[in-house]
């Protein structure tokens, strides 16, 4: 079985929010109708995105760390946003895992927003349907589109490489040796969702480097130098074993 | 949360109707082996089950108002595999044609005699379609209470206290409403009533407090730690990532201060439980219409506080990411 699903690398995500407006223009634009915006250049402007970059800092001043943290719907494999649809407008896709809604069929009421813990569903205010990310179904099958795009908007648009796209059930894909190798993890793994969506922590590089390392005990300019070793006065090794 | 009042009132108002079904049922039913005497079916079963109606069909508009595409509703029953609010979906209409029958039938006095029996039981088809409809009227409450407590993140709902609240408070108002009217057109029956009223006034006043208890000590299964999945014992939220807000912060946050918050749970406990008794048992004693109509008027005001604060107490895990601008 296909998962596809997002790796999001928190240790180069740079908070730039490039993939929040790039994902606001693909999804705006796209063949399922406009993501609707109030205000956006005025006072108090408000909107529905499917994707949002927040700042944490850990730590208290100065030892504090920045955590940029992009969010959208983590196409969990349990998610328990679709079985509480009424209308079964919230759907799981068999053939590649991906969590829609069918805006025809949705009526509004919510339920599923309440039953997302992430807060990834953000109904449309003036279409009035729940909207949420689509992992660019209407992009990633396009064959008209160079299969090098093939690709969520976010992911094409990310300046650090910080978003990688793939099926995270195939052990093979760049996604699953990610999520392996680098230590990806869940959000909020308490509630038995299982999100497809990994993260990638953020890594420290430190260089250990010892006194030995910094002087090269074999320097041949060294040699010269290195006198007739001082007559020892402690006990030797000659000393404490007697025949 | 943040508490919708096209919510409060379609539970508090289908509360009162299912209440007040199931009141005038159990009249009938106690009559039936002479527990009771037998009341005029117009004047009390019928008109009885009609108002019943009026608080059913009040709930139904008040649902449509939190619908944003209320003319797809016919939608909401195909889930009902999965789904509570599917479900309630479902067997809320059930309620209303099998209260809307039994009405008319007690209303236009089309009742049938099914069997009679040789102790002279007399089984009528009013019986069975109240029976069934008191039957629906169970589902309904367990449908309304699960749609909150089947969302197990939301642990002030996750629980069974939830069904048990939703069930005793609807009983309890239909009760107290069924007391008031009874006081009007079927005088023997108001101490009946009145003191089914007091005991399960009583029963919900124990069970709601016993959530309250429960949720003034919830220990919350997430924190920032495993929202963000970042180690660390303080982590601050520096941005959300926009400034005006979203659904995100207006849906699922109350924007209320906690000394508010206070004073709503103080002024519910007063309104629905403790100021009902009283006036019940004034109204009882004086046999005073007036002051059992207050008693459900009051405890209707205070259902619906009541329920604001039910929302508004519940805290959602999504809040963690919304926690500055
Ligand atoms: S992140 Fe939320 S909306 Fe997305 S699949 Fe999981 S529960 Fe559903
Ligand atoms: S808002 Fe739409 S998608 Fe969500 S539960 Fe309701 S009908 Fe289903």
């Amino acid at each position: 079985m296909t998962q596809l699903a997002l790796v999001i690398d928190l240790n180069v995500c740079v908070g730039c929010h490039a993939c929040v407006t790039s994902c606001k223009e693909w999804n705006t634009s796209g063949s399922a109708g406009s993501l609707s915006d109030d205000n956006p250049y005025g006072k108090d402007p408000t909107g529905t995105f499917f994707n949002r970059v927040q700042t944490y800092e850990a730590g208290e001043f100065p030892n504090t760390e920045t955590i940029h943290f992009p969010k959208s719907c983590l196409h969990c494999e349990d998610p328990p946003c679709v079985p509480v649809c009424p209308t079964g407008a919230s759907y799981k896709r068999e053939e590649d895992g991906i969590v829609l809604v069918d805006y025809d069929k949705c009526i509004g009421c919510r339920y599923c927003s309440w039953a997302c813990p992430y807060g990834a569903r953000e109904i449309d205010e003036h279409q009035k349907v729940m909207k949420k990310c689509t992992l660019c179904v209407d992009r990633i099958y396009d064959e008209t589109l160079p299969e090098a795009e093939r690709k969520p908007a976010c992911v094409m648009s990310c300046p650090t490489s910080a978003r990688l796209f793939g099926d995270v059930h195939d052990p093979q894909s760049a996604v699953s040796i990610a999520i392996r190798e680098e230590g990806g993890y869940a959000l909020m793994p308490e509630w038995g969702t299982k999100p497809s969506n990994h993260y990638l922590p953020r890594r420290k590089t430190r260089l250990h480097i010892h006194e030995d390392e910094l002087v090269r005990a074999d320097n041949p300019l060294k040699k010269e130098q290195r006198g007739h070793a001082a007559p020892v006065d402690d006990t030797t090794l000659d000393d404490s074993t007697s025949w | 949360m943040h508490p919708a009042f096209s919510v409060i009132f379609l539970t508090t108002l289908i509360g009162v109707g299912q209440g007040l079904f199931l009141a005038v049922f159990t009249g009938q039913s106690y009559s039936t082996v002479e527990l009771l005497p037998a009341e005029d079916s117009v004047r009390f079963y019928g008109t009885g089950a009609i108002i019943a109606l009026v608080f059913l069909i009040g709930g139904l508009i008040a649902s449509i108002f939190h619908l944003g595409r209320p003319e797809r509703a016919w939608r909401a029953a195909t889930r009902w595999r999965t789904s509570w609010l599917s479900r309630e979906v479902i067997i809320l209409p059930i309620v209303m044609l099998l209260v809307f029958i039994y009405g008319i039938m007690h209303y236009f006095n089309l009742d049938k005699v099914i069997t009679t029996s040789e102790t002279g039981f007399v089984l009528h088809l009013s019986l069975v379609i109240g029976a069934l409809g008191s039957l629906a009227t169970f589902a309904l409450f367990l449908c309304t209470g699960m749609i909150y407590a089947a969302i197990k993140f939301l642990q002030e709902w996750a629980s069974p206290l939830t069904v048990i609240n939703y069930l005793l408070l609807g009983t309890m108002s239909g009760f107290t409403l069924a007391t008031a009217f009874a006081s009007y057109s079927a005088p023997a029956l108001m101490n009946f009533f009145g003191i089914w009223a007091i005991i399960i006034t009583i029963a919900g006043f124990i069970t709601r407090s016993a959530s309250l208890f429960r949720n003034s000590r919830i220990k919350y299964k997430s924190s920032m730690q495993s929202a963000l999945g970042v180690r660390h014992s303080q982590i601050q939220q520096k941005s959300m990532g926009f400034m005006g807000g979203s659904v995100n912060t207006r849906d699922f946050f109350n924007h209320k201060t906690l000394l508010f918050l206070r004073s709503i749970k103080w002024i519910f406990i007063l309104m629905t439980f403790i100021m009902p008794l009283f006036l019940l048992w004034i109204g009882l004693e004086k046999s005073n219409s007036a002051t059992l109509m207050a008693a459900f008027l009051v405890q209707y005001t205070g259902l619906i506080a009541e329920r604001w604060f039910f929302f508004a107490q519940a805290n959602h895990p999504q809040n963690l990411y919304y926690q500055t601008v």
